[in-house]
């Protein structure tokens, strides 16, 4: 890898980035060096916040709406992006400087097939002929272990999974064969049993064409899989830069060195309490669907008081479905929800409203699930005023108390609105208006998976002391088996609809396992720049394989 | 496909049912005017007999509930009855009006709907630059007045002071079309200047609305330059409410043209519903709310499938 270092692809010096808010310009980027070679591949790391989409984005000489570049240069092979014209620019855009965006799902048109979007750069930029372009298209499809390579291009997005789509996007960012690629976190929305194939496709196509690359992620781990060197971006400026192994083996700065540490917090897995006890919520023999579709097939577990069980499994797997039924939501099409011995209502409309007090909800995008135009004391209010009917002094005496218990200053935050909160607080405030209604049970669906790691950690250890505190038992939706480790009692496996595995933390994460917690466990990418060689040869490029054609 | 074809089908069901009800709707309105059928065509000279024998001849005698089944029974073999007033089949006496009134607006939204959609393409492009703000203000200008006095400035700008266009669209059958499209242009331009503000704006709005999206900024990131992104990737996702409101304007222009057909004096349906209400002449006045009734219902039902026909994830499941 060392001899890649030959001449310089992109130079970029002492960047700076403004963004408009407020009615003003606000510095956000703040003076970012950045060498890249040919076929090099550089890992931007940092929280959000950090600025690294803006600086990838500023590598291609673009700034989103409300942002500009005030200062700096981007030498692009000798061009300089920031004061060639936009139509220079533009040239070099899709053509020799290629994006891969986080959501495919998202960044291709809905209306268009993918073929058709994958050629519209060559054919635009004159690169090649329409039908040239299409067989290219296919054979990179082959070469990234797309299933049906010779058709799928002439799929709609809706038409093809996630991590196809994903695969496809890099296909498409590789359509003019590009001296360098931004890939800005590719494999952050997919599930770790396809993050691998994906990850795997970039790197073997990236190695392939010789691309240079600016791989940017939150996941200290799957850049490590990927890139030559790392540089962590902090708050828009740099922290540290070095090259892969000995990043990972020496970080030099404290930032790097916490975000290393992170995930510390691992608490004791406690045991069932003995006796005859009752479970808080008993799952029994539940199947549910959604119109004549099968989601969930003979779904049974217990949760205690003052335990946390962790449900996990991939996207589809039935996990929220069954948050659904619990909840009354999706009445299940046989077996039935016990809450504390007493068989549930299956329709939450059915149920009476100290049945449904007792079940509360936590949400993965505290962003959507607050309304954004409703202050922050009147969110915590409307529950408890519907639940304890609360009034006046008493209501208001009750949301400060809410607040103290999320530790949140009540003096601070009383009369403010969502939108003026970080991720973190807004999920603390998803968090106590649970609490208004004083439940005993809490469904905490993917609570951190939008947060950053450090955020993340403080949003569990604040979960766990509530639990302590007020004896509350909480299922926990995840995907993201770190999490699973560090705040789980017992752990639920699910896989289409089915649960595949459960029993208690500890036996869990010791073998032997059942195959697919054991797939599970085996794909989550672990700090070592050798893993993703190690598992392909473990498990064989075909095993890999066949797992795409499954989604 | 067959996902239309029921779609399709539910909505005319759903059509026929409102159509009913519609026809009930009128038929009350109608009975609760003051002033009676007999006594308006006879004149205020009648006598007491001459009037009871028109009422017994018209069979207005018939306690309501009778009368409307009468009819019910008719209209539903297609058969609308006679003009209570002239005597004449109904069919004979909207037909002709009706035509005009299809013709005017299949006139007016030829001109209009492309208009529309290339204008709002346009301000789209260019928003919030000065041609952006011009066309908005001209365009909120046309449709906050009312389309008769857009009408008499058109008259008096476009025919009184520079004799360009006829200020009466009166027809005659023995006209070529040229003269008939020249005859009726000054009320068909008024008609595109109340409705393709709307249009236009809904156009706009649409496309700005989706230019925040990942798909737009990846096209961008591709090189593709602007008018290229609006027209393929932000237009095509855009269809559904842009086609919905071209239907109600469509309908628009069928149902609501009473005031430009009364400054033009153009012979249409909506000048024969004001005058069949006056007369009350029940049966045309019926027959014409059913048509406008049944105009919406098709056209919305148009803008559905054309909504489900241009978007993909409708049109083929996963």
């Amino acid at each position: 890898m060392a001899d890649k270092k030959k001449d310089v692809l992109l130079q970029i010096k002492d960047l700076k980035i403004e963004g408009y808010s407020d009615e003003k310009w606000v510095e956000i980027v703040h003076g970012v060096d950045l060498t890249l070679h040919r076929g090099e591949v550089m890992g931007l790391i940092g929280e959000s916040g950090a600025g690294k989409s803006t600086i990838g984005l500023a590598a291609m000489g673009f700034a989103r709406d409300g942002c500009r570049i005030s200062n700096g240069s981007v030498e692009f092979d000798g061009m300089e992006l920031t004061t060639t014209s936009e139509a220079d620019r533009r040239a070099l855009r899709g053509s020799r400087i290629a994006y891969v965006a986080q959501s495919a799902a998202a960044s291709f048109n809905p209306a268009h097939r993918l073929i058709d979007q994958h050629t519209e750069a060559p054919v635009y930029h004159r690169m090649m002929k329409r039908m040239e372009s299409q067989e290219d298209a296919i054979q990179l499809y082959e070469r990234l272990r797309l299933p049906n390579p010779d058709e799928i291009g002439f799929r709609y997005p809706h038409q093809v999974s996630g991590g196809q789509l994903q695969r496809a996007m890099t296909a498409m960012a590789m359509s003019c064969r590009p001296d360098l690629i931004i890939f800005d976190e590719p494999t952050t929305a997919l599930d770790v049993t396809t993050q691998i194939e994906v990850l795997l496709a970039i790197r073997d196509i990236v190695e392939q064409f010789d691309t240079a690359a600016i791989y940017i992620t939150h996941d200290l781990a799957v850049v490590a899989q990927m890139a030559d060197t790392i540089k962590v971006l902090l708050k828009g400026n740099e922290v540290e830069e070095a090259d892969t192994r000995t990043m990972l083996e020496n970080p030099k700065d404290d930032y790097t060195k916490s975000l290393w540490a992170v995930r510390s917090f691992q608490r004791d897995e406690k045991p069932r309490p003995g006796g005859d006890s009752v479970p808080v919520v008993s799952v029994k023999n539940v199947d549910a669907a959604y119109g004549p579709v099968k989601v969930l097939e003979d779904v049974s577990f217990d949760v205690y008081a003052g335990m946390t069980v962790a449900v996990v499994g991939e996207s589809g797997s039935g996990k929220s479905t069954t948050a659904r039924c619990i909840t009354g939501l999706l009445p299940p099409t046989s077996g039935h929800i016990e809450f504390k011995g007493e068989v549930l209502p299956p329709s939450y409309k059915q149920r009476s409203k100290d049945q449904l007090r007792q079940a509360q909800m936590i949400y993965q995008m505290a962003d959507t699930a607050l309304n954004p135009k409703v202050r922050i004391c009147d969110i915590l209010a409307r529950p408890a005023e519907f639940y304890g009917g609360l009034k006046g002094g008493e209501l208001k005496a009750r949301v400060d108390e809410l607040l103290d218990l999320i530790e949140l200053d009540p003096a601070k935050f009383y009369y403010r609105y969502p939108p003026e909160l970080s991720g973190g607080q807004k999920q603390r405030i998803g968090i106590a208006r649970a609490l208004a209604a004083e439940p005993t049970f809490i469904i905490c669906d993917e609570v951190t998976s939008a947060l950053d790691q450090l955020v993340a950690e403080g949003i569990l250890k604040l979960l766990d002391r509530l639990q302590k505190e007020l004896n509350l038992a909480y299922m926990f939706i995840t995907h993201d088996l770190a999490t699973v480790r560090s705040i789980a009692d017992e752990v639920v496996v699910m896989k289409e609809g089915k649960v595949v595995e459960q029993g208690p933390k500890t036996e869990m994460f010791t073998p032997p396992h059942h195959p697919y917690t054991d797939l599970l466990l085996s794909s989550v990418p672990e700090m070592d720049p050798d893993w993703l060689t190690q598992l392909v040869k473990e498990r064989g490029v075909e095993q890999l394989g066949e797992n795409a054609d499954r989604d | 496909m067959s996902d239309v074809v029921s779609i399709v089908l539910k909505r005319l069901g759903l059509g026929l049912i409102t159509l009913f009800v519609i026809s009930v709707i009128i038929f009350l309105a109608v009975e609760m005017l003051p002033g009676d059928i007999a006594q308006a065509v006879l004149g205020q000279g009648a006598t007491e007999e001459n009037v009871a024998a028109l009422r017994k001849q018209l069979g207005l005698d018939q306690p309501a509930p009778i009368r409307y089944l009468d009819w019910l029974a008719g209209a539903v073999v297609g058969d609308f009855g006679v003009s209570l007033v002239t005597q004449s089949p109904v069919g004979e006496v909207i037909g002709p009006r009706f035509a005009n009134t299809l013709f005017l607006a299949c006139y007016a939204a030829a001109i209009a709907v492309p208009v529309a959609i290339i204008l709002g393409v346009i301000v789209a492009l260019l928003r919030n630059t000065l041609f952006d703000r011009v066309a908005n203000v001209m365009a909120l200008t046309s449709i906050s007045s009312p389309e008769f006095f857009l009408g008499y400035v058109l008259i008096l700008y476009l025919s009184v002071k520079t004799g360009m266009f006829p200020s009466i669209a009166k027809l005659s059958p023995d006209m070529t079309f040229f003269e008939l499209l020249n005859r009726t242009f000054l009320p068909a331009l008024t008609m595109v200047l109340v409705v393709v503000a709307h249009m236009m704006r809904m156009t706009r709005a649409a496309i700005i609305n989706l230019l925040s999206s990942p798909y737009i900024e990846m096209a961008r990131l591709k090189g593709v330059p602007a008018w290229r992104v609006i027209i393929k990737h932000a237009l095509p996702n855009a269809w559904a409410p842009i086609i919905n409101v071209v239907a109600l304007n469509l309908a628009y222009l069928i149902t609501g043209v009473v005031l430009v057909e009364v400054v033009f004096v153009y012979p249409g349906i909506g000048q024969l519903l004001v005058d069949s209400v006056t007369k009350r002449d029940f049966t045309v006045v019926q027959a014409c709310c059913l048509i406008f009734a049944a105009t919406f219902i098709l056209l919305n039902l148009a803008a559905d499938v054309l909504a489900i026909i241009t978007n993909p994830r409708l049109r083929y499941k996963k």
